[in-house]
C-alpha cells in the first residue's frame, strides 16, 4: 500500500481502481456477518470455493464476503453479479446447482429466489421484494457491495472522498456550518443537534480534544450500529476523522461492546488500512491534520452507553455516570472538551458533505431530518435491518416492510427506544416515525430498536422483563433508580405471580415519576418508561391480573395452566417421557392427563406435541 | 500460579492504569478467568489500590472471578428471545445442566451464562456455545444440543 499524501493522490487511486475493475464481470456476494453466519453463511462461502475450483472458475469468477443485506431472516444471502440475482436460505447442498447453473448457464435458479408470501410470486431482484422497496438505502446502501476488509472497496464507490473535500477546501467552522444546516440529530436516541454539539466542543476551549464513536449498542434487541460496523467500517470512521477535524481533535476512540466480535476484528482492520494509506495518523492526505485513533473495548455493562458513564469506561474505571452539566463537549475525557456520537450518526456525516447539507434536510419531517435504521424483530415475519426515511408510518414499517405478525396472530404493541421506551398500541398505528411524535406517545426513538408484540406477549411481563434488565444493569450510585427500580420490579413480579393488590397500580406510577424526575442519569430517568406505557396503553392487562388472577395473553406462569385437549391428543405418549416432573400420566393411545399439582408449567408438553394436543389457559 | 503472562500484558499495555479494562480482558482470555493472584499483580504493576481493581472487574458482566467451564453457554435474553420465550429454553438449560446461570457444573464441564441480545434476532431465541450458534431453540432441542458437546468431547 502506498502511503497517499495530497487529494489528487487518492483521486488517481480511485480512477486505477476504476479502470482495473469490470463491473459486468461475474462475482458471488455471501453475507457473512454475524446474523447469516449464524445462519451458516461460512459453510455456503467454503462449498462455493470448492465448487468453482471443481470446475476450473476460480479464476474467472469473483466470491466475495461483503456485509449485511438486512434481511436476516432469510440469511444466508448470496447475490449473483451483474444481474443481481438474490438468493435467499442458502444452504451448502444448493452450490453446485448456483455454479452449474447461474454461474455457467447464467439461468436462475428458481427455488432459492424470494417468494412473496400474500401473491406467491418469486421475486429475482432485492429492490423488488416489499422488504425493501419502501426503504431508503443511504448508511446501508453499499453494505452488500463491498468486502469491510478492503478499503480498496471503499475507494472504489468513492469512500474517503468526503474526507479530502473536507481537508482542502472547507474550514472547520464550515464544516460546523454545514452539519448544523442538514439538522442532523444524534442517532443515539436523545436527539441532540450534532452540528450544534460540535460548535460548543469547537468553541471550548482547550488544546486538547477528543472525538468519540459510541458503539456500545447494549439495547436488547437492536444491533444496527454492530451491522454498519462489520459490513462498512470505513463509512464510520471517515464520519469521525472528518469531526475530530472540525472540532480540531488529535485523537478519538471508538468504544465497542466486547460481544461484538466481528466488529471489533472489521474497525482494527480498517483502522490498520487507513493508517497505511495515509488516511488516519500523522499528516492526513499531506493536508498537515494529524489525527490518532484506538478501539476502546466494553465490558459489558448496559449504563456505559450514557455519554459520562461512557467516558469513564475509556479512562478505565467503573462506568458510573456523573452529573451533566458539564457536558462532554465542555469537559469530557479526562477533562477535556470531548464529542460523542453515535456510530449512525458520524456515518451520516460523509453523505451530508458529499451530497449537501440541503440534500439532507429534504429527507425527513419538519424537525427530524434523514433516515433512521431500525431494527425490526420480535414477532413479525421478515426480521433484519431496515433504514426508513423519518416520518414513516409505523404501519408501513411493520406491515409494509416487516411483512405483518407471523402464524395469523393479531398485533398488540410495538416497543421502541429499548429498556428506555416504552409500548406503542395499535391504536397509534399511524404515527409518523420522528423524535417529537414517539416522545409523545411516551416512547422514544431511542437508537433504533423495534420490538413487534403480538396477542401472545404479556404486557405486564414485558414491563417486568425490561425492569429485570435495568434493575441488574444500575450501577447503583442514585437511590431513586437502585432502590425504586427495585421496588418496582418487586410490585411487577407480584403481580405477574398473582400476588397483585389493589393500588399497584398507583404505587407503580409514583415510582416511575419520582424515578424520572430524580433520577441521576438517562438509564434511571429512562427506565420507568416501559412500566408507563403499558400502564397507559394496556391497563385492562394489569387489572385482569391483579383482581381477576389472570393473565390474558397466557403468559404469567403463577396465572395460566397446561391442559390436554382430548380430542386431539393421540396418547403417543412424548410429552409423558419427557415432562421434567412426571405429571404427565395416561395410557398407550388414550388421551393423556396432566396433573395441575405436579406441573411446573416449564411449557416443555407445549413445545413438543406434534398434534397441538396441549392447551393453555 | 505462573504470571509472566500477566507482566507482558501490562507491559504491552504501557502500565497505564487508564488500559486497565483491556488487560483484565486479557488476561481473562489467557486464564479462561481472573484469578486473585493476577488481580494482585496488576494493582502491583500499575500502583494502583487492589480495591480499584478489583471494583472494575467486579463491575462489568464480562469478566468472571471464579474458573469458568470448559464450554461457555450463553442464552440470549434479549427482548426478541424473550417474547419468543427464552426463558423456556434458559429453565430447561438450568434443569438439564443442574446449575444456575453463573455458575459451572461440578464436573467443570459447562458454565451458563446469560447475555443481553448478540444481534442475532431473526434466529431467537438463540443459545451460543463455544461460540458457535443455536438459532430458533426450543425446550425440546436442550438435550440434544448439550449431548453433542459432550459427546465431542469424550470423541476427542
Amino acid at each position: 500500500m502506498k502511503r497517499l499524501r495530497s487529494a489528487s493522490e487518492l483521486e488517481e487511486l480511485r480512477k486505477s481502481l476504476l479502470a482495473g475493475r469490470d463491473p459486468s464481470q461475474p462475482m458471488i456476494a455471501v453475507c457473512s456477518t454475524t446474523g447469516c453466519s449464524a445462519s451458516g453463511a461460512k459453510t455456503v462461502v467454503a462449498a462455493l470455493q470448492r465448487e468453482l475450483v471443481s470446475q476450473g472458475l476460480e479464476n474467472k469468477i469473483g466470491l466475495k464476503a461483503t456485509g449485511c443485506h438486512g434481511f436476516c431472516e432469510r440469511g444466508p444471502i448470496v447475490v449473483m453479479y451483474p444481474q443481481k440475482i438474490f438468493y435467499q436460505q442458502v444452504k451448502e447442498e444448493d452450490v453446485p446447482e448456483i455454479v452449474s447453473r447461474t454461474v455457467v448457464n447464467g439461468e436462475v435458479v428458481d427455488h432459492l429466489l424470494y417468494k412473496d408470501p400474500t401473491t406467491g410470486e418469486t421475486i429475482a431482484f432485492e429492490e423488488e421484494i416489499p422488504f425493501y422497496k419502501k426503504q431508503m438505502r443511504i448508511l446501508y446502501a453499499n453494505n452488500g457491495k463491498i468486502d469491510p476488509t478492503s478499503i480498496e472497496d471503499y475507494i472504489y464507490l468513492g469512500g474517503y472522498s468526503a474526507l479530502s473535500k473536507v481537508l482542502f477546501t472547507m474550514t472547520p467552522d464550515q464544516v460546523v456550518e454545514t452539519i448544523k444546516r442538514s439538522r442532523l440529530r444524534g442517532r443515539g436516541g436523545a436527539g441532540f443537534l450534532t452540528g450544534r454539539k460540535w460548535e460548543v466542543a469547537r468553541q471550548a476551549p482547550g488544546e486538547v480534544k477528543y472525538v468519540i464513536c459510541n458503539a456500545d449498542e447494549g439495547d436488547p434487541g437492536a444491533f444496527m450500529d454492530r451491522s454498519l460496523l462489520e459490513a462498512n467500517p470505513h463509512s464510520v470512521l471517515e464520519g469521525i476523522i472528518i469531526g475530530a477535524y472540525a472540532v480540531g481533535a488529535n485523537e478519538g476512540y471508538i468504544y465497542v461492546r466486547n460481544e461484538y466480535p466481528l466488529a471489533v476484528k472489521h474497525v482494527g482492520i480498517a483502522i490498520e488500512q487507513a493508517q497505511a494509506y495515509g488516511l488516519l495518523g500523522e499528516d492526513i492526505l499531506g493536508s498537515g491534520f494529524d489525527f490518532h485513533f484506538r478501539i476502546s473495548r466494553g465490558g459489558g455493562a448496559f449504563v456505559c452507553g450514557e455519554e459520562t458513564a461512557l467516558l469513564a469506561s475509556v479512562e478505565g474505571l467503573c462506568g458510573e455516570p456523573r452529573p451533566r452539566p458539564p457536558f462532554p463537549a465542555v469537559k469530557g475525557l479526562w477533562g477535556r472538551p470531548t464529542v460523542l456520537n453515535n456510530v449512525k450518526t458520524w456515518a451520516n456525516v460523509p453523505h451530508i458533505i458529499n451530497r449537501g447539507a440541503d440534500w439532507y434536510a429534504s429527507i425527513g419531517t419538519e424537525k427530524s431530518k434523514g433516515t433512521m435504521v431500525f431494527s425490526l424483530v420480535g414477532k413479525i415475519n421478515n426480521t433484519g435491518l431496515v433504514e426508513v426515511p423519518m416520518g414513516i408510518k409505523l404501519r408501513e414499517l411493520i406491515y409494509d416492510i416487516g411483512g405483518g405478525i407471523p402464524g395469523g396472530k393479531k398485533f398488540k404493541a410495538v416497543q421502541t427506544g429499548g429498556p428506555s421506551g416504552g409500548c406503542i398500541p395499535d391504536s397509534l398505528l399511524d404515527l409518523p416515525v420522528d423524535y417529537e411524535a414517539l416522545t409523545k406517545a411516551g416512547s422514544i426513538m431511542g437508537s433504533g430498536g423495534m420490538i413487534v408484540m403480538d396477542e401472545n406477549t404479556c404486557m405486564v411481563d414485558v414491563a417486568r422483563y425490561f425492569l429485570n434488565f435495568t434493575r441488574e444493569e444500575s450501577c447503583g450510585k442514585c437511590t431513586p433508580c437502585r432502590e425504586g427500580i427495585e421496588r418496582m420490579h418487586q410490585i411487577l413480579t407480584a403481580i405477574c405471580e398473582g400476588r397483585g393488590q389493589e393500588g399497584d397500580i398507583e404505587w407503580l406510577e409514583e415510582l416511575g415519576h419520582v424515578a424520572q424526575d430524580a433520577a441521576f442519569c438517562q438509564l434511571g430517568k429512562t427506565a420507568p418508561n416501559p412500566v408507563l406505557t403499558t400502564i397507559r396503553y394496556f391497563r385492562d392487562e394489569y387489572e385482569a391480573h391483579i383482581k381477576d388472577k389472570k393473565c390474558p395473553a397466557g403468559v404469567c406462569r403463577a396465572l395460566i395452566r397446561y391442559f390436554v385437549v382430548e380430542d386431539k391428543c393421540t396418547g403417543c405418549g412424548l410429552c409423558r417421557r419427557n415432562c421434567p416432573e412426571n405429571a404427565i400420566s395416561g395410557k398407550k393411545k388414550q388421551p393423556h392427563v396432566i396433573d395441575a399439582e405436579k406441573c411446573i408449567r416449564c411449557g416443555l408438553c407445549f413445545d413438543l406435541c406434534k398434534f397441538d394436543a396441549i392447551g393453555v389457559e | 500460579m505462573e504470571l509472566e503472562k500477566v507482566d507482558e500484558i501490562v507491559e504491552r499495555n504501557d502500565a497505564a492504569p487508564s488500559m486497565l479494562i483491556a488487560m483484565l480482558q486479557e488476561i481473562q482470555s489467557e486464564y479462561n478467568y481472573l484469578p486473585k493472584d493476577a488481580l494482585k499483580r496488576v494493582a502491583g504493576k500499575l500502583g494502583v489500590p487492589l480495591s480499584r481493581v478489583y471494583s472494575v472487574a467486579n463491575f462489568y458482566k464480562a469478566f468472571s472471578l471464579v474458573p469458568r467451564g470448559r464450554h461457555l453457554v450463553q442464552t440470549c435474553l434479549g427482548t426478541a428471545c424473550h417474547v419468543r420465550g427464552a426463558y423456556k429454553v434458559l429453565e430447561q438449560l438450568q434443569r438439564t445442566l443442574d446449575v444456575k446461570p453463573g455458575g459451572t457444573t461440578d464436573d467443570q464441564g459447562f458454565s451458563l451464562e446469560v447475555v443481553n441480545c448478540l444481534g442475532a434476532c431473526a434466529l431467537g431465541p438463540v443459545v451460543v456455545i463455544d461460540g458457535e450458534y443455536h438459532g430458533k431453540m426450543t425446550v425440546s432441542k436442550v438435550e440434544s444440543v448439550l449431548k453433542d458437546y459432550k459427546t465431542r468431547e469424550v470423541s476427542e
